[in-house]
């Protein structure tokens, strides 16, 4: 009864959608206040009726309702609760219920949060959105229906993937999606502008929380299923250049564009026609990451025919959006009118560069990942494009990116002066030369690497250097800087801990790459094996029972220097409904460096296999991506308080008379 | 997601679950050699898996294969000959960085040219700025008021 209900709850979701998509605009058309009202009650009802479906499907889960044919496909009744609930969503069709989910959340946030748009841009707005949502919804209801029963409820599930029996599967998913969803609002605003033919200053400063807030979703979403990779393959890789991975970094590319494009409309109404283009390049980039990620065509052009009809479905949706959406924009936006001049070398010139940088750098990834399936269309040829490609061209491109980072803040906006910012960078430039000195003393080879530690500490100083600037440290009296130092809008605050963090995942990333080291032993009872100054002590193994798996762990002695500092327990369980093996890594902090520990086959006399890795510096990589995070969260809190408050800052209504 | 189809394509579809990867035997004696075949290894595409090079993969296949490369290795193979010998029995599939061809041009030429294409664009849109009208420039009526005002000021 529970999975008709959420199935129904769906279709009047669906009904919903509809009616919010054609109403408001005829409202626009028409000026009526009403009919344009009608999008906020719509837009809130059908985010209850879509948590309901979704509060259904889980119940479906929670309860082991094997008669539902996804709950049979992915549950198991013997699964921890926590799995239970998760694996709701780690499937093609309780994904894409999630994916829905967010997107009614979004969508009643804009509703809600909306009161200063004007009516007609908030009405358009949300009609755009419910386009989206219909055409999800109808997705999901036709080829995808989590709630599909079985003729006969079998007595058992068959399982969740084993690998997919870990808490990345809760935190992952809900975070990665957070970030593609959250993009729809940017593009939403981006068509209502091109609907109106008109977009000003205010224009991005409504739109910007949502970028920043989808940007932070995304951030960490991928540093997250970075980690989890990361620490359940049980190699040691963090980032495989996978076509799922970039799936996913590409909308980060363009939404990070879009986050430094939006900012220059914002102070300088330049770039408009631009971050139009961007804010819906953004959002098709998630909408093609998504469905890339779930039609199976990335795998192989012959997975996509599988299933024909949810292949051309997502075609269609992808052709109607995407190709919607730039055709109206080759329609209209000439119509928007150009602003703010600026000098190339300038603040907003910077922004230029790295919107430039970025834009090359997604197309890299764009192009990478397509062009061995357009090859193999058009030729017949197959070809691969693996990490060592993506090294040698999305490489360079990103370091010229991180070499430009700290000059931006420190420009002034209109007319800059490179010469100027260049001498009150020269504290960044030592705290380079001195990182590069200090790690070829320390480290000798490769001279690459330490030029790589010289350019993060280059970008985490310079960051810094912008917060000396502003709140005069070093040169006013301390009681000024606090008071600088607490006037600082967060904003800048927020742009200098992203600009902090994307430096410390650039050290994590060479640490690990350059100095890390790798063992691949096979150990008997009281071996030894050293990596750098470690050293393993094997002391047997242990076979114990989990609530749904039978687990091989193996117990390791760990010492530095000869002195004890730990024990690390690799393991690997045995999960017998699908009979399949996932390794449990075993991993041990050292400051920011890991000790990494994995289990291989055990041999008949009582050996055991293991990879055993010291990767140093390795957990800046995701720290880095979670202090970009906290800029992002400082820099919205500012925002927030700025949209909300009835009337513009001071500054603000000087350079916006027109609002 | 990524999760996902790497290890249901490699490791449980085929069989070989949680293997390593390179395996202790497969290791030769001379470090140096070792290393090159590493870092051959990590160039290299296991045929059978979802974009996962041998010196990843845990797939028979991959075993195989690094096998061969230390073998031509060990027969005094330079890289180049090693690489030219995958591609004449497996194909152009093998390699993980496409060699530059013309059917691969466009591939390796997109940074490039996206950046090129990218600074003449902003190149033409500031001349196209500043040579527009009325954008920075007063009009003389503008002008003329201005002179006025700024007379007014100066009595």
């Amino acid at each position: 009864m529970i999975a008709e209900l959420g199935h129904y709850a769906l279709v009047l979701a669906l009904g919903l959608a509809l009616v919010q998509s054609v109403v408001p605009i005829i409202g626009v058309r028409a000026r009526d206040a009403v009919l344009m009202g009608v999008a906020e009650p719509t837009a809130l009802a059908q985010f209850g009726f879509v948590t309901f479906a979704f509060g259904a499907l889980v119940a479906c889960y929670v309860t082991s309702d094997f008669s539902v044919a996804t709950v049979f496909e992915n549950s198991h009744s013997a699964m921890p609760l926590v799995y239970k609930i998760t694996s709701a969503w780690g499937n093609h069709e309780g994904s894409m219920l999630l994916w829905v989910l967010i997107l009614a959340v979004f969508g009643s946030l804009v509703a809600l949060f909306s009161g200063n748009l004007p009516d007609e841009l908030r009405a358009t707005v949300l009609a755009v959105q419910s386009w989206i949502m219909a055409a999800f919804l109808l997705f999901i209801l036709l080829t995808s229906n989590p709630f599909a029963r079985l003729a006969e409820a079998p007595f058992e599930g068959r399982d969740l993937n084993p690998v997919l029996q870990d808490p990345g599967l809760a935190i992952h998913p809900p975070l990665l999606y957070l970030g593609y969803v959250g993009f729809s609002i940017s593009f939403s605003f981006a068509i209502a502008a091109l609907l109106e033919g008109r977009i000003d200053a205010a224009w991005a400063r409504w739109v910007r929380p949502w970028i920043l807030a989808a940007w932070m979703f995304l951030t960490v979403g991928i540093a997250m299923g970075s980690y989890w990779a990361y620490y359940t393959l049980g190699w040691g890789g963090w980032w495989f250049w996978d076509p799922v991975e970039n799936a996913s970094l590409m909308p980060w590319l363009a939404g990070t564009a879009l986050l430094h494009s939006a900012l220059v409309m914002e102070k300088r109404e330049a770039l408009k026609v631009w971050t139009i283009l961007l804010a819906i390049l953004t959002f098709s980039l998630s909408l093609i990451g998504t469905f890339l990620v779930r039609s199976g065509v990335l795998s192989s052009v012959h997975a996509f025919a599988s299933d024909p009809m949810r292949g051309i479905f997502i075609l269609a949706i992808l052709v109607v959006f995407i190709g919607g959406a730039l055709a109206l924009y080759a329609w209209r936006a000439p119509l928007l009118k150009q602003g703010g001049l600026f000098a190339p070398i300038s603040r907003e010139g910077a922004l230029v560069l790295n919107n430039l940088f970025l834009t090359a750098a997604c197309a890299t990834v764009f192009v990478g990942t397509l062009y061995p399936l357009a090859l193999e269309a058009v030729t017949g040829e197959k070809i691969s494009v693996g990490a060592p490609f993506f090294d040698a061209t999305f490489g360079p491109l990103l370091v010229l990116l991180l070499l430009a980072v700290p000059f931006g803040p420190l420009m002034s906006w209109k007319r800059g002066d490179l010469l100027a910012v260049s001498q009150r960078l020269l504290g960044a430039f030592a705290a380079a030369g001195f990182g590069i000195l200090v790690t070829l003393a320390v480290q000798g080879r490769p001279a690459l690497a330490a030029l790589g530690i010289g350019l993060g500490l280059f970008v985490i100083a310079g960051a810094i250097t912008d917060l000396v600037e502003r709140t005069g440290l070093l040169r006013a009296p301390p009681a000024t800087v606090v008071q600088r130092a607490v006037g600082l809008p967060r904003s800048a605050w927020g742009a200098a801990l992203a600009h902090i963090g994307l430096g410390l995942t650039l050290l994590g990333i060479i640490g690990e790459t350059q100095w890390g080291s790798e063992r691949i032993v096979s150990l008997k009872p009281e071996q030894h094996v050293a990596i750098g100054n470690y050293d393993l002590t094997f002391e047997g193994t242990v076979t114990r029972d989990g609530p749904n798996y039978r687990e091989l762990a193996a117990t390791f002695a760990v010492q530095r220097g000869g002195e004890f500092i730990g024990m690390m327990q690799p393991s690997k369980r045995t999960f017998a409904t699908r009979s399949t093996t996932t390794t449990e890594a075993a991993l041990m902090m050292q400051g920011v460096s890991q000790l990494y520990l994995s289990l291989g086959d055990p041999g008949p006399d009582g050996s055991v296999t293991v990879r055993l890795y010291y990767k140093p510096l390795v957990l800046l990589i995701w720290l880095g991506a979670v202090v970009m995070m906290l800029g992002g969260a400082m820099s919205l809190s500012d925002r927030r308080l700025r949209v909300g408050a009835p009337k513009p800052g001071k500054r603000k209504s000087e350079m916006q008379p027109a609002e | 997601m990524t999760l996902l189809r790497l290890l249901v394509l490699c490791g449980v579809l085929f069989g070989t679950p949680a293997a390593f990867a390179v395996e202790p035997n497969e290791v030769l004696a001379d470090p140096a050699l070792e290393e090159r075949a590493r870092s051959l290894s990590r160039t290299l595409r296991c045929m059978v898996c979802q974009n996962q090079s041998i010196d990843d993969s845990a797939a028979p296949l991959a075993h195989d294969l690094r096998v061969l490369v230390r073998e031509r290795l060990k027969a005094g193979d330079s890289d180049p000959q090693v690489l030219d010998f995958l591609v004449a029995r497996y194909g152009e599939f093998v390699l993980l960085k496409p060699r530059l061809e013309w059917q691969t041009a466009l591939l390796w030429l997109t940074p490039l040219m996206v950046l090129i294409a990218g600074t003449i664009a902003v190149i033409a849109a500031v001349r196209r700025q500043h040579r527009a009208p009325g954008a920075d420039k007063l009009s003389a009526a503008e002008e003329a008021r201005i002179s006025e005002l700024m007379k007014s000021v100066g009595d």
